[in-house]
């Protein structure tokens, strides 16, 4: 079937939506990252098994739906039973059975099941009054988690292509820019750039054909934004570029989506095959004589091809490299057109600017950035997982509000943002708006929206050498101060954290980052030395106790560190024995054992299993 | 045409140019190492960095690769600035941790002060810089045998596999203009050596002087229709031949001329 026309896609969605809401209770089933990887295949396959076998008034399979992440990865493997927005976390398969007797055919709930929060012991039967869901504005993941992932019927059910429908037969494209450009979205893969001017610039240009692109990239260590967005509502970033790509007058576009996220290739392919097959999607989009031809490049894993014009080349099945980008992609880009590339997130929440209007936007965030921002929430916070809030919500909002503390209500030493080139932001800084030009100004970056917190027991030193490999590892090779600079900053960092380095390499570190800072040829050499530049900005302390007294007070750096049983705590338990891989600890049940200094490797082993006792002191 | 300022002096250059060439052209030494008029600019030595400005941008200046910066009207550009010849000295500094045995950038770096590098040299280093002029050169001919393989600190240069690359002719382009002359090649007897491959090279019919490979005669015979057999002699004796025949045909001489 095609649709030819608005009038029919509204018939159609009013169609999907009786069929979606057919049933008295629906299950869903969060097969988001975070809950596959815990077990949610098992589990929904459990419920398929176990309601084969089982006949429940006003209930049957196909109420039973896998949806994309839910967003409390912490909670999970997450089901969820609807419309009452019940919510069971942690579900093992052998659970499902009880939920289903419970939850499915008598309407009851499984208390065991819920979500207690730590912090206050208050138990929640809805996730709508958890205050992790409580706290956000989504905009981006909207339908994410609630329909069933990669459904064209279910996307036009709740709304979905009509955004598409509004821009493509009732505005001309210089309108649908001009929306965008009230609207203030500015790019969501980190550079920031005002959408709007961007695709202004591009249909200005007088060349043929231009092309649209979303970056699928998506490589910062720990980052799962653009996946779940691409694995659960791959409908919503296909309208997004539906809609660019006919302001811009582009017939071709491309998606790239990085390899190592399968899931999200395969959605993003069946979910162009399904639009084209309902004609929303190829030619004649809406019998309104606009063509455009959606293509998924798939990448290899290079992080840098997540930089614009590598990702161009990459497409265009080159070397993933940047080229200098003094002659923008706007006018030069994918096959040395003009091009179009935004993110999977920007992409997303160009719908609904079309739908709501680029003012309704515009009052969600602050005035510089507006919007919402998805970020994901992970390192040592309670509840990590995947979030979407109003720009301008505050660090300490974000980390206490929605996820709940610090795990062990430890204090917070720093908090990452921007991946690997992004910055730490100490506790202070805490108070500052999560915003484009703040976290910058700050030294750090908003970046795609990695969010990680870290406690006392995390080493700036460490961290900065971490992200330096990282960035080190994937640079691409091509200029001299990226690939030999970061080379060397990260060789330094190491010294550091073996107690080698003096005083004078911290400042030949910071004289080096600035010139690698001006001479690298792209984004990622230029904000190569943040992990460097930012801890010892606010972390100075912390390296010269490395350098100077050759300590490291998060001891964490293997070289610096002794790992010492206080006689008086050690009950004799010999847990530590059996941890120890070296096999250096020595002692008899119920009497203080002891670490052998000279063979010791510092793996923590000991003082991991030693949590409770606390009698492994690390100095 | 466009008018510029380089070094305090005024300019004239073609819309289009990049602000290498017109540098180049007023008789100022700036290095670069990957930059070659044969292939499109790159941008990767970062050692023809030169600061831009503009009256109207307030004091505001801009680092930029000379070789790939298109030429701007009223631009204002600075070639040797103490941030440039820093940044710069920076470059060479890295490069000489890189390729502390390589003469070329021992020598360039001396220029811009840097004796020895401050930084920890490479292990088991070469005298490769990466700067991607031999593969670029080899695509330009056609024939991408060559290729950077990895990335990041680990980035090197070599054919596929690292085995006798398939598509190599010998044409020895990547060899001659590397500019720290790194790619080994040997002609023995007859047989040229490059990159793992065997090459028989040709041998000239009339003098027996050795020429190209036979299978770069065959590649530029393939494409450009050249029978194969006029790469039987070489070019001595090709125009040796030519100027007989020209002589004998056309019978020139200074008399016939005025």
């Amino acid at each position: 079937m095609r649709v030819e026309k608005t009038s029919q896609l509204a018939k159609l969605q009013k169609t999907f939506l009786e069929k979606m809401n057919k049933h008295d209770r629906t299950v869903l089933i969060c097969c988001g990252p975070g809950c596959l990887a815990n077990g949610a295949q098992k589990i929904s396959d459990e419920f398929h098994k176990v309601l084969k076998k089982k006949k429940i008034k006003g209930f049957s399979i196909e109420a039973l739906k896998e949806t994309g992440c839910h967003g409390f990865c912490e909670q999970g493997p997450l089901v969820i039973i609807e419309p009452d927005g019940i919510f069971y976390t942690r579900v093992k398969v052998k659970d499902v059975e009880e939920i289903i007797d419970t939850s499915i055919k008598k309407k009851e709930v499984v208390e065991r099941l819920l979500y207690t929060d730590q912090a206050t012991d208050k138990t929640y039967e809805t996730y709508s009054e958890i205050p992790f869901y409580k706290l956000q504005h989504r905009v981006a993941l909207r339908n994410i988690g609630k329909i069933r992932q990669c459904d064209i019927e279910e996307y036009i059910a709740v709304g979905g292509y009509q955004g598409m429908a509004k821009a493509l037969t009732k505005m001309k494209p210089m309108e649908v820019i001009d929306e965008v450009t009230t609207s203030g979205l500015r790019g969501r893969g980190g550079g920031g750039f005002p959408a709007g001017r961007k695709w202004a610039t591009c249909a200005k240009i007088d060349d043929e054909p231009r092309y649209v692109i979303c970056n699928g990239d998506e490589g910062d260590p720990g980052a799962f934004m653009d996946r779940a967005i691409m694995e659960g509502d791959p409908h919503s970033v296909l309208e997004g570029m539906i809609i660019a790509a006919y302001a811009v007058g582009a017939q071709d576009g491309y998606i790239y989506v990085r390899e190592e996220y399968p899931l999200a290739v395969v959605n993003i392919q069946k979910a162009i095959e399904q639009a084209t097959e309902l004609g929303l999607l190829g030619e004649n989009i809406l019998g309104t004589g606009f063509n455009l031809n959606l293509h998924v490049s798939r990448g290899g894993g290079a992080f840098v091809c997540g930089e614009s014009s590598a990702l161009m080349r990459s497409v265009a099945g080159e070397v993933g490299e940047p080229r200098a980008k003094y002659i923008r992609s706007v006018q030069k880009g994918v096959f040395d057109k003009p091009t179009v590339l935004n993110n999977v997130e920007s992409y997303a929440n160009v719908p609904v600017i079309i739908e709501k209007g680029g003012k309704w936007f515009a009052t969600l965030g602050t005035p510089k950035s507006t919007g919402t921002k998805a970020f994901s929430l992970v390192g040592k916070v309670r509840n990590t997982g995947l979030i979407e809030v109003p720009m301008g919500t505050t660090l300490r909002q974000i980390i206490y509000d929605i996820g709940g503390g610090v795990i062990d209500n430890k204090p917070l030493k720093a908090v990452q943002t921007g991946g690997p080139s992004g910055g730490c932001l100490p506790e202070d800084k805490l108070d500052l708006s999560v915003d484009f030009d703040t976290l910058t100004k700050a030294g750090s970056m908003m970046g795609s929206g990695g969010m990680i917190v870290m406690d006392e027991r995390t080493c700036v030193v460490d961290v900065a050498k971490y992200f330096l490999k990282f960035l080190n590892d994937e640079s691409c090779g091509k200029c001299v101060p990226c690939r030999e600079g970061l080379y060397q900053l990260h060789a330094l960092a190491v010294a550091i954290s073996e107690g080698r380095a003096t005083e004078e390499d911290l400042d030949k570190m910071e004289k080096l980052s600035d010139n690698i800072v001006i001479g690298s040829l792209c984004g990622l050499g230029k904000s190569g030395p943040n992990p460097f530049l930012s801890t010892i900005q606010y972390f100075r302390d912390e390296y010269l106790a490395h350098i100077k007294d050759k300590k490291c007070p998060a001891g964490v750096c293997r070289e610096l560190i002794t790992y010492k049983v206080d006689a008086e705590k050690c009950d004799g338990c010999m847990a530590c024995i059996a941890a120890c891989a070296q096999k250096c600890i020595t002692g008899k049940k119920g009497e203080p054992h002891v670490i052998n200094q000279e063979r010791c490797d510092k793996c923590g082993a000991c003082y991991a299993v030693c949590n409770k006792r606390d009698a492994i002191e690390v100095a | 045409m466009v008018t510029l300022t380089v070094n305090g002096r005024v300019v004239q250059a073609q819309e289009g140019e990049m602000l290498l060439e017109v540098i180049r052209r007023e008789g100022i030494d700036i290095p670069a190492l990957c930059h070659h008029e044969a292939v499109e600019p790159f941008g990767a030595c970062r050692l023809c960095m030169v600061e831009i400005t503009k009256e109207a941008w307030d004091g505001w200046t801009n680092h930029v690769t000379s070789c790939l910066y298109p030429v701007e009207q009223d631009l204002i550009v600075s070639t040797h600035t103490p941030k440039v010849n820093e940044l710069r000295k920076s470059v060479l500094d890295l490069q000489l941790a890189r390729c502390p045995n390589s003469p070329e950038i021992r020598k360039l770096a001396a220029e811009y002060g840097v004796n020895e590098t401050s930084f920890e040299s490479k292990p088991d280093a070469d005298n490769c810089i990466l700067c991607g002029l031999c593969t670029r050169i080899c695509d330009k001919m056609g024939f991408n045998a060559i290729s950077t393989v990895g990335r990041g600190h680990g980035k090197e240069i070599a054919p596929p596999m690292h085995e006798a690359p398939p598509d190599c002719v010998g044409c020895l382009s990547c060899a001659l203009n590397c500019p720290t002359n790194v790619i080994e090649y040997s002609d023995v007897n007859g047989k040229r050596t490059i990159w793992g491959k065997q090459f028989e090279l040709i041998k000239c019919s009339e003098c027996g002087k050795t020429t190209i490979t036979r299978e770069f005669a065959q590649a530029l015979s393939d494409r450009k229709g050249i029978p194969i057999e006029y790469f039987e002699k070489c070019d001595h004796c090709h125009r040796k031949e030519l100027s007989l025949t020209m002589g004998q045909v056309a019978g020139w001489s200074k008399e016939v001329q005025s």
